[in-house]
């Protein structure tokens, strides 16, 4: 290497298996200086930052997904495949490949180096987590490793300070270039006879370097004795959940309540300063509305995502998914989408977020597709609307609450409408041609680095605000518009809303909305409706032109009340189990899926069970004299 | 290291050797032979048997069956040398394995 390359930048890539530390040793190197992006045309997340050795070579790293070897068995996996194999056009070839190993568990992570040294390029095996190996008498001799592997060998520690100062040593000898050049790729996808193969070389070169351990890691075990049992490992895991889906929809509401009515307050303000006309209409309800409805979720996520990261770090994710792969696998989901559905109760938009723990695309996508059917916290303000305006506050047997009944039905018809979707979505649409196996390593239990979650927070956060938030604000600006063009006519009576494009669209929709018994206002206030569930139910407010928007929910509720039949009023609750009246999942979905069409089907068949579902609901409601 | 076994019939159990996905909680053992049977699975055999073998459930290699799903007893987790794979007992069929208990 001459002179001249020290001021480039050298390319480094990490690779190992799943739970080999990889992500905490990332963000030890490279800190808040990542960029977390989609590989162009898929939704693997690619994530890579730049640091800087000792001696100050600028170093490009790049966090590939976890894998055990590079045949590439899912879309993940081929990225890393391609990425080493320097077959993606998008990526720069990389220099160096670091393999990272779990010290205390390497006889997998042995096969993979031996695999990788077929690719031909430069190597260098990590020992993460070498603290822990020492503290349980694992005994290795890197001398004798790195000569039986014929690749340098480094210990490290990404969870303490300190850790990797010896690794970025050695990387900094690879990138003033000691190594010589690399060699050629004789790599391909390895046969069964060539795994075990691999797999006996790696066993022996164990038993020759490794010292087995006087004390097996019997933490982790009696630790598991507990957290897999059949009877209390599922309490605790229910318990687990619980507490999330408080955090998410308890914790994360006072601050979300703050966010709203400062905006709220900023738009009033804002509104107080300019002067009447469309620039205030556009300031206050399009822009500050607008950003508002996309800052209002990051509590939500925030908590929800700090609850992910820390049970992923903590090794639980995987116990979890053992203990539901029967239970979920039933319905068609994967064991992982509990957590994400489940978060949905809350939002849909942080659920969905949230399917990124599930590898498989498949069950990924099914996640997605029922995640806005769990009936999300802005539905409430509707639910109750209607409810308190339609049943009677009557006990059933004198203890059972009609009206919590039918909250409950609701509830469980969305419940079951998702299992039943997910069922469908499995056996007739997505259906490849197998099950994918579920097969996974249960890690050794390890307190989690609060570094490495701060920074998995902050790089969510980040991506919201700048990926979906942007989508959802667009959204928002778009609705404000319909809303509020064209502008009613001089000296004209009624509310704005009646004059605009909104409502245009709604006397246009009527036709189609009678059959299952909605009038015109519901037709015109379920398209700014379309903003957040629960802005539909301001809008019928302003549609039967009451004062005080959301404060005059009795009032409202008196009006629906006087207005519409009962049939009409339990079309309208079934609809909202189901309709995809809600911008910001349609745009989340988008994102997630880096598709327009899995945003237009979760649409089209969400729209469709709820045309359908509300019309049965109308007919039988009139044909029992409900009309 | 490894145990010298009858290689005869890798496929069928003996008196000795067992599979895996029929074994209970507490199962002490040496792995005999991977054999996935075609049409057990929706994947081919030869991509079951590799993802077995990437797991590290190669012949020889010593496995404890540490605990059992809540549901139907399945799926289970196992102790294969120093680490813990979960798998369905669907696919554990597939590991044919001697007891040393």
């Amino acid at each position: 290497m001459s002179t001249q390359t020290d001021i480039s930048i050298r390319h480094f890539a990490l690779v190992g298996t799943p739970n080999s530390g990889k992500t905490a040793l990332f963000n030890a190197l490279t800190g808040s200086r990542q960029k977390v992006a989609n590989y162009p045309g898929v939704t693997v997340e690619r994530k890579a930052g730049i640091l800087q050795t000792p001696s100050g070579h600028n170093v490009h790293l790049i966090d590939l997904p976890g894998t055990y070897s590079l045949r590439g068995r899912s879309p993940d996996e081929e990225i890393t495949r391609d990425v080493v194999l320097g077959r993606l056009t998008s990526e720069t070839a990389p220099d160096l490949l670091l393999c990272i190993a779990d010290a205390t568990n390497l006889r997998v992570a042995l096969r993979l180096v031996i695999e990788l040294k077929r690719v031909g390029r430069r190597l260098m095996l990590v020992l993460n987590m070498i603290d822990i190996a020492r503290r349980r008498g694992i005994e290795i001799d890197l001398d004798r490793l790195s000569a039986e592997l014929a690749v340098p060998v480094v210990t490290s520690t990404a969870v303490r300070r300190g850790g990797t100062e010896e690794l970025l040593r050695r990387m900094d000898e690879m990138a003033a270039g000691g190594l010589g050049p690399s060699g050629e790729n004789t790599w391909e996808p390895p046969t069964a006879g060539e795994l075990r193969a691999a797999q006996r070389e790696a066993d022996r070169i164990i038993a020759i370097a490794v010292g087995r351990p006087a004390r097996p890691d019997t933490i982790s075990a009696r630790v598991d004795a507990v957290l897999l049992h059949p009877i209390a490992g599922l309490c605790i895991l229910l318990c687990i959940l619980f507490v999330m889906f408080q955090a998410v929809f308890a914790w994360a509401k006072p601050v979300m309540d703050l966010i709203s009515s400062g905006f709220d307050a900023l738009g009033l303000a804002v509104h107080d300063v300019l002067p009447t006309g469309l620039l205030q209409s556009f300031i206050q309800n399009g822009v500050i509305a607008g950003v508002g409805s996309v800052i209002v979720f990051l509590p939500q996520i925030l908590i929800l995502f700090l609850f992910i990261l820390l049970l992923e770090d903590l090794g639980y994710m995987g116990r979890a998914a053992f203990l539901m792969d029967r239970i979920m696998g039933g319905a068609g989901l994967h064991g992982r989408a509990f957590i994400p559905l489940l978060s949905s109760f809350a939002c849909a938009i942080p659920g969905i977020m949230a399917t990124r723990v599930i590898d498989n695309r498949r069950d990924r996508l099914t996640t997605i597709l029922v995640a806005p059917l769990m009936t999300c916290s802005a539905r409430i303000p509707v639910y109750t609307l209607i409810i308190s305006a339609f049943v009677p506050a009557t006990y059933l047997w004198g203890w059972v609450s009609l009206q919590g009944l039918v909250m409950f039905a609701l509830y469980a018809a969305g419940i079951a409408s998702a299992l039943g979707v997910s069922f469908i979505a499995k056996h007739v649409f997505l259906r490849e041609n197998y099950t994918p196996p579920f097969m996974l390593e249960l890690p050794a239990y390890k307190l989690p680095s609060m570094r490495s979650v701060a920074i998995g927070l902050y790089t969510r956060a980040k991506m919201f605000l700048v990926r979906a938030g942007t989508t959802i604000f667009s959204m928002m600006v778009l609705i404000w518009f319909v809303a509020s063009f064209p502008r009613p006519p001089e000296g004209a009576e009624g509310p704005a809303i009646n004059f605009s494009l909104a409502a245009m669209i709604g006397d246009a929709l009527q036709p189609v909305l009678a059959p299952v018994g909605f009038n015109w206002q519901i037709s015109v206030a379920l398209i700014p409706g379309m903003a957040a569930r629960e802005v539909a139910v301001a809008a019928l407010g302003t549609v039967y032109a009451i004062e005080g928007g959301k404060e005059a929910a009795e009032q409202i509720g008196q009006t629906l009340a006087g207005n519409w039949s009962l049939a009409t009023a339990l079309a309208m609750l079934v609809w909202y189990i189901f309709a995809p009246q809600c911008a910001s999942t349609l745009a989340v979905i988008r994102r997630e899926t880096g598709s327009w069409r899995w945003m237009a089907i979760t649409f089209g068949y969400m729209l469709a069970l709820a045309y359908l579902a509300a019309f049965a609901t109308y007919r039988v409601a009139v044909a029992l004299g409900g009309g | 290291m490894r145990k010298v076994v009858n290689m005869t019939d890798p496929a069928q159990p003996t008196a000795t050797c067992v599979r895996l996905g029929q074994a209970h909680r507490g199962f002490c053992g040496r792995i005999n032979a991977i054999h996935v049977h075609e049409n057990a699975h929706g994947l081919a055999a030869p991509e079951i048997e590799s993802r077995l073998l990437e797991l590290g459930f190669v012949e020889g290699a010593e496995i404890k069956v540490l605990h059992e799903g809540p549901i139907g007893r399945d799926p289970i987790a196992v102790r294969i040398n120093d680490t813990t794979i979960a798998l369905r007992r669907r696919e554990a069929m597939a590991i044919l394995v001697t007891s040393s208990n």
